[in-house]
This record gives C-alpha cells, sequence and structure tokens, in this order.
C-alpha cells in the first residue's frame, strides 16, 4: 500500500462507488486485481503479519460478522450488518488491509445470548478469524466477552451501551454512558432551564444504569435540580398509561426516557393520545435513533430530542459520502441511525489499526489500538483511547416529522470516554 | 437371555450403541469446540429424558420444563459466580467481593438468599431440591384438585412466564436479562480451559447415562405400569384403589429434577446463565426435541436433542437468514410423516431388519430361544 493515509482516499472512492454501482462490480474487481498486482511486491509476508495463526493468507483476510438477522433484535441488528458489509466493500475496493482482500463470515447469533456464544466460539476456534465486528445488546456482549478474553480474539461493538467495562479484546466504537448523558443534560439544563427530571427506561442494565449516572449528575453537578421519579417497564411493555398520568401529575420540565425497541411505538403514540405535545413538553432520549423513528412515526415523535453522537443528517462530507453509499448498497429508504454508523467504523478502524501495527496478531493489534485515528468517519474525527473506546462528540438532534433529525447542539471538542466514571457510581 | 439386569435386550443393545456413540465416537472424531458443543445440547436430553417419563409414559404435559432446567442452571451459577467475585477479582466495584451485577445495581451486600451458595454440597442439595419442592408445591395443588391436560400446560407456561419475568425484574439479584456470566473457577478448577471441558463433557455423558438406566427402572417398576395404565384410563387406576395424585406429582417432580440436573451441567460446560432458558419457548423447545426423538423412548430423546440442535447449528452456519424456515420445515415433515418421532422410524423401519439379521444367524443353534421383537407401547 502507498502510504497516502486511507481518510483521505475515502470520500473519492465513495463517489467512484457510487459512479460505478454494483452493476459494475466485476470491473472493480478487475482494477482492484491490478492494482493488488502492482502492489503485491509491498505486501508484507504472511508470516510476519500473522504468527499466532489466525485466517490470513498472502491474499485474504478472514473477519467475522455477529449479530442477530433473526429474532426480536434483527430489527436493529440489520443496520449494523449492512453497514459493515459496507465498509468491508470499500475497503476491499481501496486495496484491503496489508494488501490482503477482507473475506467475511457472517454468522447469526439469533437474537439468544448462547447462540451469540457459540456462533463467537465458532469464529474464534474454528474459523480464526482476525476480528469480529458484532454483538449489539449488552446481553450478548457479556456472553461473548469470556470468549474473547478466552481465546484472544478482537471485538468491535458498535452499540452506545452501559460503561462498566473495559477489555483488552474489545473495541467499543459507540459512546459509553458519560459520553451520552452528560452533555445532553447540560445542554437541557443550560438552554431549555430544566430544572426538574423525570427518569424512565426498560429494565434491563443499560437503561438502569445510564438512568443512575443521569440521576447522579441531576443532583449532584447540576445546581438546584431534582428528580421527581424514576420507573422501569419489561421488555416489549406496552401500557404506558399510567406512567402517562403520573408525569402529567408531577410536570417535570423534562422527560428523560430510555425506553428500548418496540415499546418505543407504544410509548410515543400514547404521550401522543394523552395530550402531551412534544414543542412544549422536553423530552430528552438516549435510546430512539432513526431506527426506532421508521417504526414509531416521524409525527408521533416530532420535537423530541435525541442525544447521540450520530444523526444520518450530519453536514459534511464524510457523512454525504456514507449516506448516498449506503444507500446506493443497501436502497434508497434504509435510514442509517447511531449503531449503524458505529457499526461503520468497526471495519475502518480495525484495518488502520492492523496497518498502524504491521501486523494482523490480536496482542499487537490491542497494544497498537489506543491513539488510532479516523478521520474519515461519517460523524467526524473519531480517535480510540487507551480504554479502548472512541474520543467522540456528543450531539443533540430534534425529531423532524420527516423521521429525521435535526441537528441542534454539538460539544465543542471531543469527549473522552470514562467507562468507569468517579461519583457516578 | 431376554433380560441384562433390568434391561430388555433391544434397550440394552441400544443403550451400548448409544454410549459407544457419546464416549468413543464423538470424541474421537469431534475436536473441543464441537465436542462441548455436543456436551451442550446433551444437557438438554437430560429434559428431555424427563419428558418421556412424564409426558410419554405418565401423559402429563408440562409445557413449563424451562424452570427447573433454569433453577438447577442458576443454582450452579450463583455457586460459581460467588466464586468468580472474590475480593481480589472485583477490586475495581465499589463494593467488592459481590457479582459484578449486583454493583451495577447499587447493592452494597450479599442478599441472605446467595449466602448459603458458597457452599458446594449446599448448592449440590439445592440443584435437586428447589426445583422438586417447587414441583411438589406445583403438583400437590393442581392434581389434587384433578386439574390436567391443557390447563395443566398453560399453568406451567404460566410458571415459567412468571419466572422468566421475576428474574429478568429482579436484576440486582439475579442479573436480569444478561444472566450470570463469566463463570471461571470450580474450587479452583478453571472450567473454561479444553482439557476441563473434556473432563466435563465425559462426567455429563456418566450423569445422563445414569438418568437413562434409572428412568429404565422407572419404566419396567410397577411404577411404570402404573404411570402408563393412568396415562390411558385414569379412572380405572383410582378407582383400583391408587392415589392417582400422588403419582402424578412423583414424575412430575422426577422430571423437573433431572431438568435441573440437565440445567446445572449446561451452566458448568457454557459458563453462563440466562433468563433466556427459562422462559415459555425455550420450554416449548425442549418438548419438541422429545417430539421429535419419540415421546415413548428414552433413547429416542437424547438422539432428537442431539438430531434438533446439530441441524439448528448447521443450518444456522450455512445460512444465517433462512435457517429458522428450514428447521420449522423440519419438525413439520417429522410431525406429519412420523408422528412417533425418530424412535418411530426405527421401531417401523430399522428393527424389523435388524431382527431378521439376528433371526438367521441364530436359526443353526437349535434350543437357543430366538428374541421376540419387542411389542408396540
Amino acid at each position: 500500500m502507498s502510504s497516502d493515509p486511507t481518510h483521505s482516499e475515502l470520500p473519492d472512492q465513495l463517489r467512484r462507488k457510487l459512479l460505478l454501482g454494483l452493476a459494475a462490480a466485476p470491473f472493480v474487481g478487475l482494477a482492484s486485481g491490478l492494482t493488488a498486482g502492482r502492489a503485491f511486491a509491498d505486501v508484507p509476508a504472511t508470516s510476519v503479519v500473522n504468527t499466532t495463526g489466525l485466517a490470513v493468507t498472502d491474499t485474504e483476510v478472514t473477519v467475522g460478522i455477529l449479530h442477530s438477522v433473526t429474532g426480536t433484535m434483527a430489527i436493529s441488528e440489520t443496520g449494523s450488518v449492512e453497514a459493515e458489509k459496507l465498509a468491508i466493500s470499500q475497503i476491499n475496493e481501496a486495496g484491503g488491509v496489508l494488501g490482503r482482500k477482507i473475506k467475511f463470515i457472517q454468522e447469526d447469533g439469533a437474537s439468544d445470548w448462547p447462540t451469540f456464544a457459540e456462533k463467537a466460539k465458532k469464529l474464534l476456534v474454528n474459523d480464526h478469524c482476525a476480528a469480529v465486528m458484532g454483538c449489539w445488546t449488552s446481553a450478548s456482549r457479556k456472553a461473548v466477552l469470556p470468549v474473547f478474553e478466552q481465546y484472544n480474539g478482537m471485538l468491535y461493538y458498535p452499540t452506545f451501551y452501559e460503561g462498566l467495562e473495559q477489555s483488552k479484546n474489545v473495541i467499543y466504537t459507540g459512546q459509553e454512558a458519560t459520553q451520552q448523558i452528560i452533555a445532553g443534560l447540560d445542554w437541557v439544563n443550560k438552554t431549555k432551564g430544566a430544572k426538574s427530571f423525570y427518569l424512565l427506561g426498560s429494565d434491563y442494565i443499560w437503561p438502569r444504569t445510564s438512568n443512575k449516572i443521569a440521576r447522579k449528575h441531576i443532583e449532584n453537578h447540576l445546581t438546584g435540580c431534582k428528580v421527581l421519579g424514576e420507573e422501569y417497564f419489561p421488555l416489549g411493555h406496552t401500557q404506558f398509561n399510567s406512567v402517562i398520568n403520573k408525569i402529567k401529575l408531577a410536570k417535570p420540565d423534562v422527560i428523560y426516557a430510555i425506553i428500548v425497541g418496540g415499546s418505543n411505538v407504544a410509548f410515543y403514540k400514547q404521550l401522543k393520545a394523552a395530550g402531551i405535545d412534544l414543542s412544549k413538553q422536553t423530552l430528552l432520549t438516549i435510546s430512539v435513533t432513526e431506527d426506532e423513528i421508521d417504526g414509531i412515526g416521524g409525527e408521533n415523535i416530532a420535537g423530541a430530542f435525541a442525544c447521540m453522537k450520530y444523526f444520518q443528517s450530519l453536514d459534511n462530507p464524510n457523512n454525504k459520502g456514507f449516506v448516498s453509499a449506503f444507500k446506493k448498497m443497501w436502497g434508497e429508504k434504509t435510514v442509517i441511525g447511531d449503531v449503524t454508523q458505529a457499526a461503520y467504523l468497526g471495519p475502518w478502524l480495525w484495518k488502520l489499526t492492523v496497518e498502524k501495527a504491521g501486523s494482523f496478531d490480536i496482542d499487537k493489534i490491542a497494544a497498537a489500538s489506543p491513539g488510532v485515528e479516523f478521520k474519515g468517519a461519517p460523524e467526524g474525527y473519531v480517535r480510540i483511547h487507551e480504554n479502548h473506546h472512541l474520543w467522540s462528540k456528543t450531539r443533540v438532534g430534534k425529531a423532524l416529522a420527516s423521521g429525521q433529525y435535526e441537528l441542534v447542539y454539538e460539544t465543542a471538542d471531543l469527549v473522552e470516554p470514562n467507562p468507569f466514571p468517579k461519583g457516578y457510581q | 437371555m431376554d433380560r441384562l439386569l433390568f434391561l430388555k435386550r433391544s434397550e440394552a443393545v441400544g443403550l451400548l450403541v448409544l454410549i459407544t456413540l457419546l464416549v468413543v465416537v464423538l470424541p474421537l472424531s469431534l475436536d473441543i469446540f464441537r465436542l462441548n458443543l455436543v456436551g451442550k445440547y446433551l444437557t438438554y436430553s437430560f429434559v428431555a429424558i424427563g419428558l418421556v417419563l412424564c409426558w410419554g409414559f405418565g401423559g402429563i404435559l408440562s409445557l413449563g420444563q424451562g424452570i427447573f432446567f433454569g433453577l438447577g442452571g442458576y443454582c450452579m451459577a450463583m455457586f460459581l459466580k460467588l466464586e468468580a467475585s472474590s475480593v481480589e477479582n472485583t477490586k475495581i466495584q465499589s463494593t467488592p467481593g459481590i457479582p459484578d451485577f449486583m454493583d451495577w445495581n447499587q447493592i452494597t451486600s450479599l442478599p441472605w438468599f446467595w449466602v448459603p451458595f458458597k457452599s458446594f454440597p449446599f448448592t449440590l442439595a439445592a440443584i435437586v431440591i428447589v426445583p422438586a419442592v417447587l414441583c411438589f408445591i406445583l403438583g400437590t395443588a393442581m392434581f389434587r384438585r384433578r386439574v390436567g391436560g391443557v390447563y395443566f400446560a398453560i399453568i406451567t407456561q404460566t410458571v415459567a412466564a412468571i419466572l422468566t419475568i421475576l428474574i429478568v425484574g429482579q436484576q440486582g439479584f439475579t442479573g436480569g436479562i444478561n444472566g450470570i456470566t463469566d463463570l471461571r473457577t470450580l474450587h479452583g478448577w478453571d472450567i473454561r480451559t479444553d482439557h476441563a471441558k473434556y473432563i466435563l463433557y465425559f462426567v455429563n455423558v456418566a450423569a445422563l447415562i445414569a438418568c437413562l438406566l434409572f428412568g429404565y427402572t422407572v419404566r419396567h417398576s410397577k411404577l411404570g405400569r402404573i404411570l402408563v395404565a393412568m396415562r390411558d384410563k385414569e379412572d380405572r387406576v383410582r378407582f383400583s384403589g391408587y392415589s392417582v395424585a400422588g403419582f402424578k406429582t412423583f414424575i412430575f417432580c422426577l422430571a423437573a429434577v433431572l431438568a435441573a440436573i440437565g440445567g446445572a451441567m449446561f451452566t458448568l460446560q457454557v459458563g453462563f446463565m440466562s433468563p433466556s432458558f427459562v422462559g415459555i419457548v425455550p420450554s416449548i423447545e425442549m418438548v419438541i426435541y422429545t417430539a421429535v426423538g419419540g415421546r415413548l423412548s428414552l433413547l429416542g430423546a437424547v438422539y432428537g436433542t442431539l438430531l434438533v440442535n446439530a441441524a439448528k447449528t448447521a443450518f444456522s452456519e450455512s445460512f444465517p437468514q433462512l435457517w429458522l424456515f428450514g428447521l420449522g420445515g423440519l419438525f413439520i415433515a417429522v410431525v406429519l410423516a412420523f408422528p412417533n418421532g425418530l424412535a418411530g422410524i426405527y421401531d417401523s423401519y430399522v428393527a424389523p431388519h435388524i431382527a431378521g439379521l439376528f433371526k438367521r444367524g441364530r436359526a443353526p443353534k437349535p434350543g437357543s430361544g430366538v428374541p421376540q421383537s419387542t411389542p408396540a407401547e
């Protein structure tokens, strides 16, 4: 490979992809075949870059994709699979990784945690995958984590999550809880003058931990602010009328909602039916991406604010290229949410890390990861922290009836990831 | 010699074939990853054996065996989690020495019902006693009032649903939807190594064979005959003076204990336990294993479990997006074409040929008793 940094190639290559489209794939293959042939002399020997028996040959390197494409989580995880495949095809077009084309093996976690563990083991032990892009829910990550640590694999995990975890064998490409929560609360406190909050969540580790952090921040770090109530609902819950009544009585300045998955549809429809107008009542969520709005319906959530790191509507050249390449590959109607974008970062960060380390060895990648920068990220510049999470900006968007978010605030600087926040536990 | 100990000749041969398969053929032909998967599948066959006794022979269809599988698994997981949560391993927490998920949920001391699980003998006893007691209460409450058939099945489902909600809701005490993860050692012995996995596989197989033998003992005892009689004509058994409710409760408890042993072995081999094994869907899956194997055959239950799970793994590896349809198709085909499952196929197509071979081989020896083919159940 030439010494050109990859990020400068990216928009170019996206444009090319746009022009050629999928129909021209054979030509692309031919062209990149020629490039590979020319670059072959520069390709480091397999014995040098792979000393631990990973699935790396002189021309190919195998990675795994491990998401649910069946079951209740399929609706959320499909976007991640699509983003990872897009990134892999773009990397291959740009010449691959250390001169090797990426081949992927896809496995289905079937929304079932033990299946995730079984498939993770298969990808590492049988297929010797050099890296695995995968998982979505915390539960699936918890299930595979011991497998990755035992067999020394590398997992690129895309979802915003609760933190409280750090592993040599995982790169967390989504935000951990403090990154996502604190900036949003500060913003709503400052610009909306919000003083009282009502916390809602689905009943599992991520919403509970996030609300814990939110409550600590509200009570200890924002002056004169208080929490009026905190409630949890089982996953898949669809009856929110009683809590909506309580909210009407408590009259909080902000409804802080971390309800996930299908429950969202019922929640926002019932809010609207109960006469809570989101253009007057401030609602801040960290769990509704464009993917979820697709199910909720833009008209039911218009006016709500979401705090995360990426919106499809972000106005920058990287994102424009990414969105159009994504639509080209997966259809005009697809929407791209925060996690989908984070999943897209996985293969790129891995490629950049491998090239920085000059090796596919897991230990060397783990050591080389801190400091790796990706300037071509659709969300803008990101960098890997020593704790294997990403430095990233936090943004607040306002939901529009069209199903998109309109950016209303972004942090000036990258926010440091802090999976074990002192004073928030 | 028609009988070997208490087994019929055909059963003894069948059992030997299974032992050869599990102890010799599979360990020699599979790598440790696949063998560990087989071990995982076999833990479900404990449940399936229990269902053959309870449903096939006793006529009591329980759609909640996941409850007992889960209870056994959780008991074992609690012990292993406490061992993994030593003060040294959990230094980073605000309260070191308690399981990580408790710390995340602001629990600052070990809940009282976790404390006894620091003892291994207590844990082993709990694996058997907890499900048995729950079953006894359920069974007594229902069978005494002569609740049976569909109503019983519905109630077991409800209990499964309640238990799942309880586990998910009380995540500070149970690990919630994530379950109890990251289990490491058993009395200092690392259960994650390949070596440990081999040993656990063989322990699992030994326990399974013991349970099968026990199942055969029950089947051939007077108890077994009463069970079948109860299934076919409950009133006649009652009028003959037997306590139908007592027998039903007993066999239901027995099936539950078998399921719990399976659950405990599962936790040891897979390394975690989560509510996704407790609920309605896994419970029904377990009934499907039994149905595919043939609900009247103890051996069939083992083969059924192996076949369904192997098919699940193989389909999902080859067709990540389509495999559920394939699996569904397989079930429909088996149930439509072979209502007695694998065992039915064996009895009607394979067994007669084998019997024929034996007959020919034996014919020259005058005087030796020709084995009769087993009459249908």
